[in-house]
């Protein structure tokens, strides 16, 4: 089985967080379809959905991560508030891993459009937005990390587990990890115990096939950018 | 480490042209506009026309038409090879998942237990059922009989049946298992397989045949396998895929021929898209060649 994740971006303008008025704000909405798991039917995949969504947002909550105040048009007012949308249609291990990859990619191709700030004659401000379609602004993506999960199969630790790996697992160490090789976030789950020195070892591996997993993902997208021909959809 | 990351437009394509089977159908497909036949599985009557409801081969039965999907959970027929898990410990009987609708059950009664054949069973069989079978075990079984909402019965009673110990258990459609005489294969490459018909296969180490009747084949082997097995076993479930990916009919010749194809490439490289084309291109070679 393969895994299969959609993953949109939506851009809209919205008030700030009153604690922090000049940064933009980014929100994490994961959906596990029926199709995936006849599990998640209904509320089934709700405790699943929050953990991804939980995780991403601490992988990202790190100030370093994407630049929220590049996001910011009017302080205290107006800001860029960001929907990732992820659409989960199958399973097959890794799935934190992969979401998380596609989020950086639909990062990279996430375009802004232009605005600008005019102050009226009273003082208050307008905000224009650009009606050249490509007059757009990219995000700045090379500090956004990517999640590497280990799987500890019995004394051994497992990198891109399958869907059998993960059945035979007793605990998970995903580490989130950006380009220059900065570990954002570390989270464990299963019930399983890890010892200390190995949990170094993790973060150690994980930082080296972090970096390059960024590396290749950003390497990727851009051909992707640059073929237009042949697109294929999840099927073939 | 080395990662590999491809886009889908880099994804080889297979150039293989498929002629399209007479009697295939797709959902909305009409079978016949005569109304002289009746509707069986898989269709549905629309402005008198008879419509096929899933995608499969149109049969008939003299007046009744069916659609027999491609895409299936298993429907067992008496004296089929099953690979299954048991789930659940009841009165008298194991409940096993064999990729049916149903969860198919295994009766105290068709199992021999340690001591033979004609052993009587007892309260106290009753009572040590989880001593042989106990839920998580995978076994391999024969149907017994089809109940009629179409759960299956399975029984062990051979000794070629039973508890599985150690292998890997790789999960096809049932549809590509190929009906063959036999369904246990010892491979020359040193592996033993068990082709279900339920599209469940086990793949294990060889082992010698000599199975003491008395343990009844319920003592499980769990001596550390060596690695050059392990890497077999593991070959063999990577062609599997291969081949299962590439929709090509599995029994004993296909999946040798994928095991000799694949002996160029390093065990792990055969998870690539591009290896797996190969291997499946090069079996359906030596299939055409040898005109099987």
């Amino acid at each position: 089985a393969n895994t299969d994740v959609l993953v949109g971006v939506k851009a809209e303008l919205d008030a700030p967080e009153s604690s922090q008025p000049n940064r933009g704000r980014l929100e994490f909405f994961v959906d596990c379809t029926a199709n995936a798991d006849p599990e998640f039917e209904g509320r089934g995949g709700e405790d699943l959905a929050l953990g991804i969504s939980s995780a991403l947002s601490q992988a990202f909550s790190s100030s370093n991560c994407l630049d929220l105040c590049s996001l910011c048009v009017l302080p205290g007012q107006q800001v860029w508030l960001l929907y990732v949308d992820v659409l989960i249609l199958e399973c097959g291990g890794s799935l934190l891993d992969a979401v998380s990859l596609a989020v950086k990619a639909a990062l990279m191709n996430t375009k802004i459009p232009a605005v600008t700030v005019n102050t009226t004659e009273e003082g208050s401000s307008e905000i224009e937005v650009s009606d050249d379609p490509y007059d757009v602004n990219n995000l700045e993506v090379s500090k956004v990390p990517c999640i590497v999960t280990l799987t500890r199969v019995g004394h051994q630790f497992v990198v891109d587990a399958t869907k059998e790996e993960q059945a035979c697992s007793i605990g998970h160490l995903s580490v989130a990890v950006t380009e220059s090789g900065s570990l954002t976030a570390v989270r464990k789950t299963g019930s399983g115990s890890l010892h200390p020195e190995s949990i170094l070892d993790i973060l150690q591996t994980a930082q080296e096939i972090g970096i390059n997993l960024n590396q290749q993902l950003v390497e990727k997208v851009k051909l992707e950018s640059s073929v237009k021909k042949d697109r294929r959809g999840f099927l073939t | 480490m080395a990662v590999e990351i491809r886009l889908t437009c880099e994804k080889p394509r297979e150039e293989f042209q498929f002629e399209r089977p007479k009697h295939l159908v797709t959902p909305g497909d009409i079978i016949t506009s005569d109304t002289g036949f009746m509707r069986g599985h898989g269709t549905y009557v629309e402005e008198e026309n008879l419509v096929a409801s899933v995608a499969g081969i149109v049969e008939r039965v003299n007046k009744l038409v069916s659609v027999r999907p491609l895409k299936t959970r298993y429907n067992g027929e008496i004296g089929d090879v099953v690979v299954g898990r048991i789930t659940e410990v009841q009165q008298r009987r194991w409940k096993v998942e064999t990729n049916s609708r149903l969860d198919s059950v295994l009766l105290l009664s068709s199992v021999n237990l340690p001591g033979g054949e004609l052993r009587r069973k007892t309260a106290e069989d009753e009572l040590a059922m989880r001593k042989y079978l106990a839920e998580g075990d995978p076994i391999s079984a024969e149907v017994q009989s089809v109940f009629s909402d179409g759960s299956l019965s399975l029984h062990t009673r051979s000794l070629k049946y039973g508890k599985l110990s150690q292998g890997t258990l790789v999960l096809v459609s049932p549809s590509l298992i190929k009906r063959r005489k036999t369904h246990f294969h010892n491979l020359p490459c040193g592996a033993r397989i068990i082709l279900g018909n339920n599209g469940y296969i086990w793949i294990s180490p060889t082992v010698d045949e000599d199975v003491n009747e008395s343990t009844g084949g319920f003592i499980q082997n769990l001596e550390l396998v060596p690695l050059t097995d392990r890497e077999t076993v593991a070959r063999l479930r990577n062609c599997i895929l291969a081949l299962a990916r590439h929709r090509l009919l599995l029994y004993d010749t296909t999946i040798l021929y994928s095991y000799e194809a694949s002996l160029r490439h390093q065990c792990k490289d055969i998870m690539k898209p591009e290896v797996m084309l190969e291997i499946s291109q090069l079996v359906r070679q030596r299939l055409e060649i040898e005109g099987l």
